[in-house]
C-alpha cells in the first residue's frame, strides 16, 4: 500500500458500506430479497475491514479469515433463498409482516 | 498517482453501486447493482496485493451467489411495487440509525489513525512476502496452518448444500410422470424386458 492511499481509506470505505448495509435492512423492511442482498453488503464490508488490515500489518491471516467470511456467507445465501422459495411457495408471497405467522 | 486515482474509482463506484441495491425500485436491478459492487471491491482487494481473495470473490459473489439471487427474483413472481409500501415511513429511523453508526464508526476509525488504539504488532505467524505471489503464500498458509479450519468450512458448504436440497425438494405426485421406482428399476429381469420377434416380410408386427 502506499502513503497516497492508507489504511484508513479503505476503512472508511468498508464502514460506509457496512452502514448502507444497515440502512437498506432499515428500509426495505418488507422485502426479503434486499433485506439479504443488503446481508451480502454488510460481510462485503467485514470482508475490505479484514484484508486491508491484513494488507496494512504485513499478515496473511487476515485473507484466510476473508475467506472463512465468504464460506459464511455463500452458505448463508443459498439457506436464505432456499427458505425463502419454500415461503413464497406455500404463501404465494414474500412480505415478511407476517412471516410470525410460520412459528408452529 | 496511478494507484491513488484507481483507488478512488473502485472505491466510489462501490459505494455507488451499494446506494443502488439499496434504493432500486425493481430487485433484479439491485441485483444488477449488486454484481458491480462485488466488481469494484475486488479491485480494492486487488489494489491492496490480496489477489486470491479479489478472484475469490469475483468466482464466488458474482458467479455463484449474485446469480442465485437473479435466479430467485426472477423464479418468483411477485408484486415488487407493494413491497416499496412503508419505505417512506422507514426511511427516517433508517436514516437515523444510520447516521449514529456512521459517526461511531467514523470515532473509531479517527482513534485508529490518530494513534489512539494499539492493536499490537503482527506476530508474524504468516508474514506476507515480496518473494512469494499472494496465492502461493495462501495456499501453502491454508494447507499447513489452517488445515482444520479450512476443512471446517466444507463442511460448512456441505451442509448449506444438504439443507437447501432438503428444504425445497418437493416429494412427487404418486404416479406422476417420470417418476422413479427404484425397486421396479431394479428387479427387472432381461426376460421381461424384452421380446424377440421374426416378422414375416411386408408385415407389421405386433407387441
Amino acid at each position: 500500500m502506499t502513503e497516497a492511499v492508507g489504511i484508513e481509506h479503505y476503512l472508511v470505505v468498508g464502514a460506509i458500506l457496512f452502514v448502507l448495509g444497515v440502512l437498506g435492512i432499515f428500509i426495505n423492511r418488507k422485502n426479503v430479497i434486499v433485506i439479504l442482498m443488503s446481508v451480502e453488503l454488510i460481510l462485503l464490508a467485514v470482508n475490505i475491514n479484514l484484508v486491508a488490515f491484513s494488507a496494512a500489518k504485513g499478515d496473511l491471516v487476515g485473507q484466510i479469515f476473508a475467506m472463512m467470511v465468504l464460506t459464511v456467507a455463500a452458505a448463508e445465501a443459498a439457506i436464505g433463498l432456499a427458505i425463502l422459495v419454500i415461503y413464497y411457495r406455500g404463501r404465494g408471497t414474500i412480505a415478511v409482516d407476517d412471516v410470525n405467522r410460520m412459528k408452529g | 498517482m496511478i494507484q491513488t486515482l484507481a483507488f478512488y474509482l473502485f472505491a466510489g463506484l462501490v459505494i455507488a453501486s451499494a446506494v443502488m441495491v439499496i434504493l432500486s425500485r425493481n430487485p433484479v436491478h439491485s441485483v444488477l447493482w449488486l454484481i458491480l459492487a462485488f466488481f469494484n471491491a475486488a479491485g480494492l482487494m486487488v489494489l491492496v496485493g490480496a489477489e486470491f481473495i479479489a478472484m475469490l470473490l469475483v468466482i464466488v459473489y458474482v458467479g455463484a451467489v449474485a446469480v442465485l439471487f437473479l435466479f430467485v427474483v426472477m423464479m418468483l413472481d411477485i408484486d415488487f411495487a407493494a413491497m416499496r409500501a412503508g419505505f417512506v415511513k422507514n426511511f427516517p429511523l433508517g436514516i437515523v440509525v444510520a447516521l449514529i453508526l456512521l459517526a461511531e464508526l467514523g470515532l473509531g476509525i479517527g482513534a485508529y489513525g490518530a494513534g489512539g488504539l494499539e492493536l499490537g504488532a503482527s506476530d508474524e505467524m504468516a508474514p506476507v512476502r515480496d518473494d512469494v505471489s499472494n496465492i502461493a503464500s495462501i495456499g501453502a498458509l491454508l494447507y499447513d496452518d489452517y488445515i482444520i479450519l479450512f476443512e471446517v468450512a466444507g463442511i460448512i458448504l456441505l451442509v448449506a448444500m444438504i439443507g437447501a436440497i432438503v428444504l425445497t425438494y418437493r416429494e412427487p405426485k404418486p404416479g406422476a410422470r417420470g417418476r422413479q421406482d427404484i425397486g421396479k428399476q431394479i428387479s427387472r429381469r432381461p426376460e421381461e424386458a424384452t421380446v424377440l420377434k421374426n416378422p414375416e416380410y411386408g408385415k407389421g408386427i405386433e407387441l
